[in-house]
């Protein structure tokens, strides 16, 4: 058994409400949070995974339960939470556990929307960006990568992917229990980002009429609007506009409320009490959760628009529990490869390795050879066994020499994969290019 | 007396139960079923006030058993009407039940045939109450329209979805729908009380002499036509339309029912 072990650090929507993630949330543009992470004692190797929905901090350390502590405060630093909250919001999975909670999260299967595409690409952004900073190592690009494959296996094997649900799409049928037809309607994009982007496309295929980009900066939400042929507002023109549109979608990264009940009120008799639906897809939240109180305004946030799907959840039930198949069988093979991540196990393969193909080989050219002696039989035999024997005696002794726990690895990894002694040859290549 | 109500009553509920077992379990056939059962129960209708007509010698709106149901025919023919033209998901499901309970309510009162008083034997007998009773039934579908719309915006409003979400339609097509009663409705009604109007004078002597009756079905056209007008002009629609069409029915009963029992008045009639 290694010394090191995996753990998984984290926050997500089944654990913590909207109000404690969004304390919490670390915006794009802030220092990737690794650096400070990987100089906690004990750690390793890391990685950073944070969605409006999660925070994941996947790591590798010798100290177990200092590194979680030292994880913990660090998430919740400025959040004003007692210690007892941060354990009560917050969950800790370790080696097996660990494994198992990652594959789900890649395969969607964690997600507030069980099946919704995005959270891979989310993994793989994280995983560049830990990678470009050099905080991950062997066994968390193992272990991540594997996570990446994991994934690929349950949407190629179940149909989850198929009924899977974004968000935006839930937008979009709600907003059809509202609206009726969406033929005629115009919809705002708060906020230009890849989330909000998303959900237009949607809205757009759906035959929308047009599409307003609200931004900070001008110049992205024209950009951005100019993909919709729409047009572009700064978030000061925001309030005027509302007057014209029948679905927003908010996604800013702003600290504060972008929007205000008060602001809207005196919209809606302009409006002619024409209803308006309001989407507040960021954490933390944009919008006023008073403007639900307005009539004929619909205000969900991301965590009520689970609530659309889970309508039809028992269909998709049953995709689910048939990923979950997969994953645990994924998790047992990669707890296997975690297991023999070490000096013992790794030099044991490798002369289990050396012995069977010398097994193979002499039986092999002995059967072709039966005009052989006994005595020279006893020879060729001997000239196998010595020839395997110094040829693993370098790799041997390089594996037992003393080194850092982090060369260690580089090592083991190295050996085993030249080896090639993990059963599964290591053809995750595809999936690993992070496109 | 023959037994063609009674055959009636029971098509009506087995179309309501039909109606309730489509709503629940959302299965195509039971939808179809109900409809041709409530189609077959119109039909059976028809025949029984037709009979009526026979039986009493004068059309069939002159007390309570016979407007209430001619109340439920008008309802029932105004449906199908209606589907004719559009669709809404599960409206029949709530207009069937309110047949049904008309009819209940027709089934109670009493079927025994008086003779006509002086005063109604009149061509505007027909004219007025059948015209007054559709208008009812125009509005009563906007009533049910409206409930199906506060059904709705509840579920979609507080965001916790129960059974109505996925089988209601959506908000936009029940504030249509509402809109759509009205403009039947609403003419319907006018209609009403200026024949009713013409009628007192033949009658009475008096176009207008504020009986109770003629003083709560004004009440109830100007809460019909406040509705219309603030919906072109302040964009009173959709939860103020549904809420506004439930109080404007409401007041449509009491002038049927509750001024008759409660205020009395020359107009009396139950009709």
């Amino acid at each position: 058994m290694r010394a090191d072990s995996l753990l998984i650090i984290g926050v997500n929507h089944k654990v913590a409400p909207v109000e404690v993630r969004e304390k919490l949330a670390h915006n794009a543009g802030c220092e990737n949070p690794v650096v400070a992470i990987k100089t906690i004692p004990g750690c390793r190797e890391c990685c950073f995974l944070g969605t409006c929905n999660r925070v994941e901090v996947i790591c590798s350390t010798s100290e177990t339960e200092s590194t979680a502590r030292a994880i913990r405060q660090h998430l919740f630093a400025g959040s004003g939470l007692s210690d007892e909250d941060i354990e009560r919001y917050s969950y800790l999975y370790v080696n097996g556990e660990a494994v198992n909670h990652l594959f789900r999260v890649a395969a969607s299967l964690d997600s507030m929307i069980v099946g919704e595409p995005q959270i891979l690409g989310q993994l793989k952004k994280a995983y560049r960006a830990a990678a470009e900073l050099k905080t991950v190592g062997p066994v968390l690009n193992k272990f991540i990568n594997k996570s990446f494959s994991v994934a690929k296996r349950v949407r190629t094997e179940t149909n989850i992917g198929s009924s899977a649900v974004s968000i935006s799409f839930a937008a979009v049928q709600l907003a059809k229990k509202i609206f009726g037809t969406l033929a005629d309607k115009r919809v705002m994009l708060v906020g230009a980002g890849e989330m909000a982007e998303l959900a237009a496309e949607h809205l757009m295929s759906q035959g929308i009429a047009g599409v307003v980009v609200a931004n900070r900066t001008l110049e992205r939400a024209i950009n951005l609007a100019q993909r919709f042929n729409g047009t572009a507002v700064t978030l000061e023109g925001l309030a005027a506009e509302l007057e014209n549109v029948d679905i927003l979608i908010s996604s800013t990264g702003a600290t504060g409320l972008v929007l205000m009940r008060d602001d809207v009120k005196p919209i809606m008799r302009q409006r002619m009490n024409r209803p308006l639906f309001l989407i507040d897809i960021a954490v933390p939240r944009d919008l006023d959760p008073k403007l639900n109180d307005l009539d004929n305004v619909y205000l969900y946030d991301i965590d009520n628009l689970k609530d659309v799907v889970e309508v039809n959840k028992s269909e998709r039930q049953k995709e689910a529990d048939s990923a979950s198949q997969i994953v645990d069988e994924e998790t047992t093979k990669f707890q296997r490869w975690l297991d023999g991540m070490d000096v013992t196990p790794t030099i044991v393969a490798l002369r289990h390795k050396a012995d069977e193909l010398r097994q193979v080989e002499l039986e092999r050219t002995l059967s072709q050879m039966k005009e052989l002696s006994p005595k020279q039989i006893k020879a060729v035999e001997v000239l196998a066994a010595s020839l395997t024997n110094k040829m693993l005696h370098h790799p041997i002794a390089f594996l037992k020499a003393v080194s850092t726990p982090q060369d260690q690895m580089v090592k083991l990894d190295l050996i085993r994969q030249v080896f090639a002694l993990d059963p599964e040859p290591n053809n995750d290549r595809e999936e690993d290019d992070l496109s | 007396m023959n037994p063609l109500f009674e055959i009636t009553f029971v098509a009506y509920v087995l179309a309501t139960g039909t109606y309730l077992m489509w709503f629940v379990r959302q299965q195509q056939e039971a939808r179809s079923a109900a409809r041709w059962i409530l189609t077959v129960a119109g039909i059976l209708h028809t025949m029984t006030l037709v009979a009526r007509y026979l039986e009493v010698g004068h059309t069939p709106i002159s007390n309570m058993h016979e407007a209430v149901s001619f109340f439920a025919w008008s309802m029932t023919w105004g449906f199908l009407l209606f589907r004719w033209r559009y669709r809404v998901k599960n409206f029949g499901t709530f207009v069937s039940l309110g047949i049904t309970l008309l009819m209940v309510v027709a089934a109670i009162a009493s079927k025994e045939v008086a003779p006509l008083p002086p005063a109604m034997r009149s061509l505007w007998l027909p004219v007025h109450a059948s015209i007054a009773i559709m208008a009812n039934a125009f509005l009563g579908m906007g009533f049910c329209g409206g409930i199906m719309y506060l059904l709705q915006e509840r579920e979609i409003k507080s965001r916790r979805f129960g059974i109505f979400y996925e089988r209601l339609p959506s908000l936009e097509a029940l504030d249509n729908l509402n809109q759509h009663c009205l403009s039947v409705g609403f003419p319907l009604l006018t209609l009403g009380i200026i024949t009713g109007s013409i009628w007192a004078k033949q009658a009475w002597g008096t176009y207008w002499q504020w009986d109770p009756k003629e003083t709560w079905s004004l009440i109830t056209w100007f809460i019909y036509a406040a509705l219309l007008h603030f919906r072109f002009t302040m964009g009173w629609r959709r939860r103020r339309a549904a809420i506004m069409s439930i109080i404007g029915f409401s007041s449509a009963l009491f002038t049927l029912w509750g001024v008759s029992f409660l205020l009395g008045g020359v107009h009396s009639y139950a009709g």
